[in-house]
């Protein structure tokens, strides 16, 4: 039984065939501490004797994953992971994550933002891992924690910026604030406060790009979706209820779980009956894979297949990335529950100090490169919130707008048109 | 029923008899009730209406798709979507596992990216499951992304009791889907209303909940020429004034509307909301300003009920017209019970009706004057 598992959640065929491993429970390595995947540092006395987590981890089926792009980095410099500009371009967008929500946390603190807002500090190997390899007609769906993910997708730092202060100039006009981040253009569809909320709509829009090529014959229509969640969402019921419908109806749809280890205080180990997410793809008959979410190569290498397989229409991928926010749930959040070791440990994992360690390493870009986008991007982040600061409150006329797409709520009519542009309708009350 | 009425009305009234005559003559004379509507010369069951709405619907805008529990193959759990799937293939009318939150959900995303899905829920019951989606992700999407992003769904479904099906089979949730802004909420009592509101609310841009009910699936209701025709459609927001009359108002929808129209003694002006969301609050108050009396009836509980809504708009716009505090019928503040006698008591029936409707016709003063 245990060894029709294991291959079934093999990694994907294409790294597979090279390194495919044979049963993980007898070629166990040891459970070594150079494994890096060492998740919560807390010793349990609650759940197993023998916690088969910290042992699962050393097995083949997930350390070879990391094994390949191991392997990759020790060839010859002629077969690169990724080309120069590529580098460059997913370097500057961990950066930008990264300077913009240090940004937020100033401004929280300052007064120019408020209610809740969520920092995506630690995880952006994740968000420009997966995102920087979309189309602009790809669609992206997050949860609170999405002004990086907005920002991957190409909304401009200013229009975030701005939404966060609550102008008019913001994404979403003011209306919409930190937890919901829309933009039709960039294909964000938000944005949603409720955990697990987000699943089935990024599910829905999956099954649009289907639906598009099968019923309305758009016959180049390849679009992909994901979704981003975390660790606490994995236990939600309507996670489970799009992992059956994705996998029934092969959408394209990638689910990404952000697993931080934590959802608010409450750790993953203590809320999970079994910890290892992404074994709950092939229960759904989808294959799920577990990647160390601080690396941003190996998260880039596991989401081009997972988007190549769903362009091709092979159905969906649940993909486990193991990451940590370095800062506390929100800004409100005191982040007291957490082990300073734990944090330690995964502070030295920075995803953006080890990029930039490779890329200089691997002699892709030089200091110099690195310091000069790091420069540009600090001006666009003090140019965003300049912007902001001197962009205008909503007018007091905004507060009705946009409740209903139709201007009076009077519906259309026989001829297409609203009904409220006829003159001949009587006008009513229906104020929207 | 109708003889007694009359006697107690004659005797205690202070209108003139031969109003209340030809009234009565009038209702005498037609077996059926009085459907002034349409110049009817088909007969249409609610059920096929709603399927010949959807069809043609689909058949004119292939965007247009129906999700749901035994949509497809079962031909609907109530027959609605019947012939559908041999139509339209499997592709746009979508057979989904028992999954409401997901499926609603998967509904939002497809029309957020501007497809038109027609969600079915097996009845509004089970709406409950979903409805973090109707409301969170559908009513408040448009506002939360500053009309970046609309949503042109439409959940339907039976709502509120049927015959004996229980408390969890029985609630009403006009009232819920009433409260919340940036949706529309459709109540059709007829066939020609419900015609009319499924093809206005499948072409509209904005997400609609579309309650229908059960027990109204098989009756016939004639229909206009007009009515048949494909674009024909009705507005939204606008109620419907099945019979005038001077005496009270009594507002009613779906299958209550019905109920008043059998009943009578008084002339009654009967309106069909048919739109809980938005409220036609010109057309209540205008026939509250003109009868001077009202009374709502509903079928769900009380508390927070459409009936409160719109008593309180009544005395907003109409306060100075009111001759009489606002009668209020609704359904028994209970879960509903399955014994069939206890189920009848806990719904308003006619002599509930009637008798409220005296009670407002026979008060001359105010209830601070009488307490």
């Amino acid at each position: 039984m245990a060894f029709a598992g294991a291959k079934i959640i093999q990694p994907l065929t294409v790294h597979a065939s090279a390194t495919r491993s044979p049963d993980p429970f007898t070629n166990n390595k040891s459970t070594s501490l150079s494994s890096p995947f060492l998740g919560s540092t807390r010793t349990l006395t609650l759940t197993r004797s023998v916690s088969p987590f910290t042992q699962r981890r050393s097995a083949s089926t997930v350390v070879a994953v990391s094994d390949v792009v191991k392997e990759k980095k020790v060839k010859a410099t002629s077969n690169l992971l990724l080309t120069k500009e590529e580098g460059l371009e997913v370097y500057e967008d961990m950066y930008l994550g990264r300077a913009f929500e240090d940004m937020c946390a100033q401004m929280y603190y300052r007064g120019k933002m408020f209610g809740f807002v969520h920092l995506y500090n630690g995880q952006e190997a994740v968000s420009s891992g997966f995102i920087k390899l979309l189309k602009k007609e790809d669609s992206v769906v997050s949860t609170y924690r999405d002004h990086v993910h907005a920002l991957s997708k190409g909304v401009p730092a200013r229009a975030v910026m701005s939404e966060l202060f609550g102008k008019k100039t913001g994404c979403c006009r003011g209306q919409g604030g930190s937890m919901h981040m829309f933009s039709a253009e960039h294909n964000v569809l938000g944005g949603f406060a409720f955990i697990g909320e987000g699943i089935p709509v990024a599910t829905g829009a999956a099954f649009t790009s289907k639906y598009k090529r099968e019923v309305l014959k758009e016959d180049d229509c390849d679009h992909v979706t994901l979704a981003f969640f975390g660790d606490g969402t994995a236990n939600n019921g309507q996670f489970f209820e799009c992992l059956n419908m994705a996998a029934l109806w092969k959408l394209p749809i990638i689910f990404v779980v952000e697993n931080n280890l934590w959802a608010i205080g409450m750790s993953h180990l203590r809320a999970t009956s079994d910890p290892e997410i992404w074994k709950k793809g092939p229960a759904f008959g989808m294959p799920g894979i577990h990647v160390d979410g601080m690396d941003v190569l190996k998260v880039r290498e596991v989401a081009k297949e997972a988007i190549g397989r769903a362009r091709r229409g092979e159905g969906p991928t649940l993909v486990e990335c193991e990451t940590y926010r370095f800062r506390g749930h929100s800004l409100a959040d005191p982040d007291e529950l957490r082990d300073p070791a734990e944090k330690a440990h995964y502070a030295k994992r920075d995803p953006i100090t080890q990029f930039k360690k490779y890329l200089i390493e691997s002699k892709l870009a030089t200091e110099a490169d690195l310091k000069a986008i790091e420069k540009k991007i600090d001006e666009v982040v003090e140019d965003a919130v300049e912007f902001a600061d001197e962009s205008p409150a909503p007018s007091r006329s905004q507060l009705l707008e946009n409740v209903f797409a139709d201007p009076r709520g009077f519906g259309i009519g026989p001829d297409g048109k609203y009904r409220c542009e006829d003159p001949k309708f009587t006008e009513g009350t229906a104020q929207v | 029923m109708l003889g007694t009425i009359r006697q107690k009305a004659v005797a205690a009234r202070s209108l003139s008899s031969q109003v209340l005559e030809n009234d009565l003559m009038r209702l005498r004379s037609v077996a059926s009730v009085m459907r002034h509507y349409s110049a009817g010369t088909k007969e249409m069951t609610v059920r096929d209406a709603l399927n010949s709405a959807l069809d043609e619907e689909m058949a004119a805008d292939p965007s247009v798709f129906v999700m749901g529990e035994e949509v497809g193959e079962y031909q609907g759990a109530y027959k609605i979507t019947k012939g559908l799937l041999d139509k339209y293939g499997p592709e746009r009318v979508v057979d989904t596992p028992i999954t409401e939150a997901g499926f609603a959900g998967i509904g939002v995303g497809s029309a957020y990216h501007g497809l038109r899905p027609v969600v079915e829920f097996m009845t509004f019951n089970f709406s409950m499951q979903a409805i973090d989606h109707i409301i969170n992700s559908a009513a408040k999407s448009n506002y939360m992304s500053a009309g970046q992003i609309n949503v042109p769904i439409v959940f339907r479904g039976p709502n509120g009791p049927a015959a004996g099906v229980g408390a969890q089979h029985s609630q009403c949730y006009g009232a819920w889907y009433g409260s919340v802004p940036g949706l529309k909420v459709l109540v059709p009592y007829s066939s020609e209303d419900a015609r009319g509101l499924l093809k206005a609310a499948i072409r509209d841009p904005d997400p609609v909940v579309f309650l229908e009910n059960e027990l109204l699936y098989g009756e016939s209701f004639p229909v206009s020429a007009e009515a048949l025709n494909s674009s024909f459609c009705l507005p939204i927001g606008k109620a419907k004034i099945e019979r005038e009359g001077k005496d009270i108002t009594i507002t009613a929808f779906s299958k209550m509307a019905a109920e008043i129209l059998e009943k009578d003694g008084i002339s009654a002006e009967v309106i069909n909301l048919r739109s809980i969301r938005p409220l036609d609050r010109a057309t209540i108050n205008a026939s509250v300003r003109k009868t001077n009396r009202l009374v709502t009836v509903e079928e769900g509980f009380p508390q927070h009920g459409i009936g409160a809504e719109i008593c309180a708009s009544v005395v907003e716009d109409s306060f100075g017209y009111l001759d009489a505090p606002v009668e209020r019928i609704a359904g028994a503040d209970v879960p509903t019970p399955y014994a069939a006698n206890l189920e009848r008591m806990a719904f308003p029936q006619i002599e509930d009706i009637v008798r409220a409707a005296r009670r407002v016709c026979y008060r001359k003063s105010s209830i601070a004057a009488s307490a």
